[in-house]
Order: structure tokens, then C-alpha cells, then sequence
């Protein structure tokens, strides 16, 4: 049974079909990359499966269960639960620490551990940087404060909205490493992101279209060989 | 982690959350000026009425209803008394310590050495008296006529000149006879003749200043009406009549047991009136309408004003608040956004915020409490010369006020933000 499975979702605004008839099945601990030009459908697909919006029609399945009709209370929890979210812009509270915006989403999901947040920014390296504001950290610093937010409640699914969209090339590295990391851990990736170079290393990209999947690109052992499937 | 958070946004925002403070002091400050002066207010003007006059009569039954039926209220005595004994009861009676001051009078007919009328007032003039209750009280008119103008002397000193033949002489009557502090005046009564030395010439501005006034026993004396009053003034400090006490003035006897309770216990013109003919043997006691009427009339507006007042400051404060917390909530719409996103319901994110308020209203009300005290205080100097009296029950009130004007300037914000989505927040979509 596939983690996620998009079964003929729309997503309708007025005349425009943010969305129209995606179906697509994520596997337990797979990396897949969403790719597609401004206005695809790209961050409707993400607010979709981070249970942040509902579809329009269609079906949406996490673990085979149907959350497409959840309210908006249950979605909270499902998010919490479930699933660890990755921002462009980082989107840290700035008046806590590295540390603090970390035990943040401990808060919300249990009960907040200062060692466990701590062995989180470790597994990202920024433990020596656990008590600093996040002006005092550069892009790379926060987008990493970023990773060990997200996976701090061992979330089954973490969702990067073009997660390097705001860093450097060396950054950049940094944090693609860190998604390797993860997936060898068995975490179930979905990044969303325009750039090639960071989408080729997935195992799979899907390509947006004006709200349609347009093409799915398996790249079968990390080789970069390309298979079109239309 | 949710004090870390409440500390954090507290000093991050600490220009706005002074604001909100501000403001809800303002209201606070005003709310707790205008409720400890309308509280207060009724003593305050009832005092500032009392230097016009009393406010009750007592007069014997008898001449109540001779009064009544031939609508005089004369110098004549009518034949009846009252017993001058039973005056200190009327310091015993329910609504004791709202008597503020009260003197017997009796007016004897006489004759000046020249054979021409006059009339001998008696009364107290700073009579002083050890009551059952152990308390002493000087009553009189020294004090209850006191916008008497004494052109010539002294105010009759009743203790100092005990038993002396002592009086004091209206203007009018003082000119006519060629009369000054320190002359003598001879006045024959029907039983006796008495030689009185002037100790004052006063302005009255009436009737009065055509009559000579003596202590109680000089004029008893001359008619040899010895423990006989002819009526009583008394000022009390009373409660604006409200239907209740129309209703109970009419006929006590209509009232419920509870509304003759709520009446009994609640110091009302009539009440105080029926509790003194209570006390007074053969007494009709009945309100001064014209001093009670413009006590209740100038209560009732001046609270109006100060209600009136209050209401437009909290309401002031309450937008000024719905404006700060909006802003506040735009401002960190991402923050929310994110918080909600990671997990939170809105029910946190309402308590962080609401929290927050809180605690700035917490000092804005505490502040603005003791700035409406010291605005009480400028109040009470500048209209009423004396300092107002701050009740522990104001500290509730206001309390409540703050707690609901902080609630209710919220409740857009509070809306704005259970409507936020995530989605719009932080993806902008």
C-alpha cells in the first residue's frame, strides 16, 4: 500500500483548475521531486498534501486512510502527526532561538525536550548554533533550524516547498545532503522545487503542467537516466 | 516553551503591546475616576445641599393637619407640641448616622418695652448633647443656617453662655430699635419678662430678620411652655426617591414585606421621615420637597453624566484595542500561519494571543486604576473641595470592565485569526 495516494484530485477556483485530475502514489521512504513552471499547481499540490487545503474533488490517502473530507481541526492534527514542512522562506519565529524554534513543533505535537531538540540541530550541525536568533544565522543556518523542525516529531512524510530556493550553491549542497541523509534513514521525501540539479536527484520527478501532471521522470538508482513514461 | 513564547512576543512588541497598555489605562483610568466619583457623589452634593437648609420637617400632628387643611405653614402655634425629651431619639432611629444636624424650634408671641410685637424664636444654636449611644453631637442652627451673614458680633455660643439671657437680633428689628453686639433687649412673654443681651445681629435675608432668636429655654421661659417645641428641622443625608419610594410615601402600609424591607433599610427621604415620627411622640415628619427634589434631581443627572461618561471611554478604549490587536495579529499573520502548520489548533493560538493581551491589560488596568484614584482625588478637590472616597468595590468593577472591554476589542482580531489559513500565510496563495 502506497504512504500517499492522489486519486483524480481538482482543485477549482472559479474558472481556474488549480488542479485537474492529478492521480499519483507516493511509496513508504521514496524521494520525489514536484516540478513545473510558476502557476502548475505546484504549491496547491503541496498545500494538498500537507493537509493544508482540501481538494475540490478526488480522492486523498495517507496510510490508505481518506483525509480529503477531514475538517480543519482533524488536518491540524494529521499535520502534526504526520507530516514534518520544509519552507523557502524558513518561516522561523524570530524571537526564539535555533533551539526554541525547534522545541516549537514539539510544543504543538507533545511536550517539548530541549536534549532531543538539541540532538536534532546535531543531526543537522548546527548544535553550536542552538541558542543564536534566526538573525543571527545565515540562509543555509535557518533552512537547516528548518530540517530539524521538520523532522523532530519523526514525521512519516517531510514536504520541502523549493527548500533551496533561497540559498547559495555550497548551501544548497548542505542541504540536499542532509535530504540524502534522510532518506537513508528511511524518511519519505516530497521536495517541490523548480531546479533541475535538485530534482534530478530524487528518484522520481513528477512534472506539473497548467494544474495537470505532465510527465514522470524515474531516475532508477540515483544514475540520473531519465524514462518518460507518457 | 508557552512562557518563552509570551515572553518573546511581550518584548519583541513591547511598542505595541505599551500602546494597548496605554489604552486600556486610559479606560481604566476613567472608568475608575467616574465610578469612585459617581459612588461618592450623592454624600458630596447631599453635603453641598445641607449648607441650604434642612431637608425634613417634624411638626405635631395636631398642627399637620391644621397645615394641611387650611394650607398655611404660619408662625402661629396651633396649640400643639412636641416634646422636647424625645429630641435626642432622633439620633436612634435606623438611618442615625444620616442625620446630619437638627434643631427644635418654638415660636413665643411677645412684647418690646414700647408695647410692639415681636416674636421670640427659640431654638439651639450649637446645643450639645451625650446620646444613648455614647456619641455627643452639637446640633443647632449655627451650623444649619450658616449662610446667615452676622453683621455684628458673635453666633449665640449656647455652651459658653449657659443659662445667661443671651439672644441674637435680625437686622430689620436691630435697626428699627437702635440695636448692636453687647446692647440689651427687654421682651415680655405671656408668663414672664426677660432683659436679653444682644450677642449678634445676623442677615437672614426673610422673615427672620425682623425676629429675635434665643436658645430653647429663654423662649420656653417667656410663654412658660417649658419641654415644648413647636417643630423640628432636620438634615439628613438621603437617597434619591426613586418609584419605591413614591409609592411607600403615599401609604407605607401598600408596600410587600420585602419592598417595606428594601424601603426600611435604604435612606430614602420618607423612610428617614417615617422613622422619625417613630420616634417623636404625636409627630407628622415630612421632606422639604423642594431640597429633596433638587437633591435627586442634580444626583440623578450628575450620575447620568459620569455612566454616560465611562460607557464613551470604554468604548474608546475597546477600538483603540480592536485596532492595536488587529495590527498586531496582521503583522504576525506568518508567525501564526507557521505555528499552525506545525500543529497548533486554534484554541492555542487563540490562548497565546489572548494571553498576551491579557497581560497587558493587566498592567494597562493596574496602572489606569491608580491614575483614575489620583484623577478621583483632582475631581473631588476641584468641584467639591474634599477628597473622594475610593470604595474596595471599584476594584471589581473595574476588573470586570477591563476583563470585558480587553475581550470585546479582541474579538475581531481573535476572528482574523481563527479564519487564517496556513496555506494563504505562508505560501501566499
Amino acid at each position: 500500500m502506497a504512504l500517499l495516494e492522489l486519486k483524480n484530485i481538482y482543485k477549482i477556483y472559479g474558472e481556474l483548475h488549480a488542479l485537474d485530475n492529478v492521480s499519483l502514489k507516493v511509496e513508504k521512504g521514496e524521494w520525489v521531486s514536484i516540478m513545473g513552471p510558476s502557476g502548475s499547481g505546484k504549491s496547491t499540490m503541496m498545500n494538498i498534501i500537507g493537509c493544508m487545503d482540501k481538494p475540490t474533488k478526488g480522492e486523498v490517502l495517507l496510510d490508505g486512510v481518506d483525509i480529503s473530507k477531514e475538517n480543519a481541526k482533524n488536518l491540524t492534527a494529521i499535520r502534526r502527526d504526520k507530516i514534518g514542512l520544509i519552507f523557502q522562506q524558513f518561516h522561523l519565529v524570530n524571537y526564539l532561538t535555533a533551539v526554541e524554534n525547534v522545541m516549537l513543533a514539539q510544543y504543538y505535537h507533545s511536550m517539548p525536550d530541549e536534549k532531543e531538540a538539541m540532538e536534532a540541530l546535531e543531526r543537522v550541525g548546527l548544535a553550536d548554533r542552538a541558542k543564536h536568533l534566526p538573525s543571527q544565522l545565515s540562509g543555509g543556518e535557518q533552512q537547516r533550524v528548518c530540517v530539524a523542525r521538520a523532522l523532530i516529531n519523526y514525521p512519516e512524510i517531510i514536504l520541502a516547498d523549493e527548500p533551496t530556493g533561497n540559498l547559495d550553491e555550497a548551501n544548497e549542497a548542505v542541504v540536499v545532503d542532509l535530504f540524502h541523509k534522510l532518506h537513508n534513514e528511511g524518511t519519505t521525501l516530497i521536495v517541490v522545487t523548480h531546479d533541475p540539479e535538485v530534482a534530478e536527484v530524487a528518484q522520481r520527478t513528477l512534472v506539473l503542467r497548467s494544474g495537470r501532471l505532465a510527465k514522470e521522470v524515474v531516475n532508477e538508482n540515483f544514475t540520473g537516466q531519465i524514462h518518460f513514461n507518457e | 516553551m508557552f512562557l518563552r513564547m509570551i515572553k518573546g512576543t511581550l518584548f519583541r512588541q513591547w511598542k505595541k503591546m505599551l500602546m494597548i497598555a496605554f489604552t486600556i489605562a486610559l479606560g481604566a483610568s476613567l472608568a475608575t475616576a467616574m465610578l469612585s466619583v459617581m459612588l461618592d457623589v450623592g454624600d458630596k452634593v447631599n453635603q453641598e445641599l445641607k449648607t441650604y437648609g434642612a431637608n425634613i420637617t417634624v411638626v405635631p400632628k395636631e398642627a399637620s393637619v391644621l397645615n394641611n387643611l387650611y394650607d398655611v405653614e404660619g408662625e402661629e402655634s396651633s396649640g400643639a407640641y412636641l416634646d422636647e425629651n424625645e429630641l435626642g431619639k432622633i439620633k436612634t432611629i435606623f438611618w442615625a448616622f444620616n442625620i446630619d444636624d437638627y434643631a427644635p424650634f418654638i415660636n413665643v408671641k411677645a412684647q418690646l418695652s414700647d408695647g410692639s410685637d415681636i416674636t421670640v424664636v427659640g431654638s439651639w444654636f450649637n446645643h450639645h448633647m451625650e446620646l444613648p449611644t455614647g456619641e455627643q453631637l452639637d446640633a443647632g442652627i449655627t451650623s444649619m443656617r450658616s449662610w446667615w451673614e452676622i453683621e455684628d458680633g458673635n453666633w449665640l455660643d449656647e455652651q459658653s453662655h449657659e443659662d445667661a439671657d443671651i439672644c441674637m437680633v435680625g437686622t430689620v428689628l436691630a435697626k428699627k430699635l437702635g440695636l448692636k453686639s453687647g446692647d440689651s433687649v427687654t421682651v415680655k412673654g405671656s408668663s414672664s419678662e426677660k432683659n436679653l443681651k444682644v450677642v449678634g445681629v445676623f442677615n437672614a435675608g426673610g422673615d427672620e430678620d425682623e425676629q429675635i432668636f434665643a436658645p430653647l429655654n429663654t423662649a420656653q421661659a417667656l410663654a412658660d411652655l417649658d419641654g415644648c417645641v413647636d417643630s423640628i428641622e432636620v438634615s439628613a443625608l438621603t437617597t434619591p426617591d426613586n418609584e419605591l419610594a413614591e409609592k411607600a410615601a403615599k401609604d407605607p402600609k401598600s408596600l410587600t414585606v420585602s419592598q417595606y424591607e428594601t424601603w426600611y433599610c435604604t435612606a430614602y427621604v420618607s423612610s428617614i421621615c417615617y422613622q422619625i415620627q417613630e420616634v417623636i411622640t404625636d409627630s407628622v415628619a415630612s421632606p422639604v420637597r423642594q431640597v429633596a427634589n433638587s437633591e435627586g434631581a442634580i444626583l440623578e443627572k450628575t450620575q447620568l453624566l459620569m455612566v454616560l461618561i465611562t460607557i464613551l471611554s470604554l468604548i474608546g478604549a475597546s477600538l483603540g484595542i480592536c485596532n492595536l490587536v488587529t495590527a498586531s495579529v496582521m503583522e504576525r499573520s506568518s508567525e501564526i500561519g507557521l505555528m499552525k502548520a506545525i500543529g497548533a489548533q486554534n484554541g492555542s493560538v487563540s490562548g497565546l494571543v489572548l494571553t498576551e493581551i491579557f497581560i497587558t491589560a493587566l498592567v494597562g488596568g493596574v496602572a489606569g486604576f491608580f491614575a483614575g484614584c489620583g484623577f478621583a482625588q483632582i475631581i473631588g478637590h476641584t468641584v467639591f473641595s474634599s477628597a473622594i472616597n475610593i470604595r474596595p468595590m471599584i476594584i471589581p468593577i473595574v476588573a470586570v470592565l477591563v476583563v470585558l472591554v480587553t475581550l470585546i476589542g479582541s474579538i475581531p482580531a481573535i476572528r482574523m485569526l481563527l479564519r487564517l489559513s496556513p496555506a494563504e500565510v505562508l505560501h501566499g496563495r
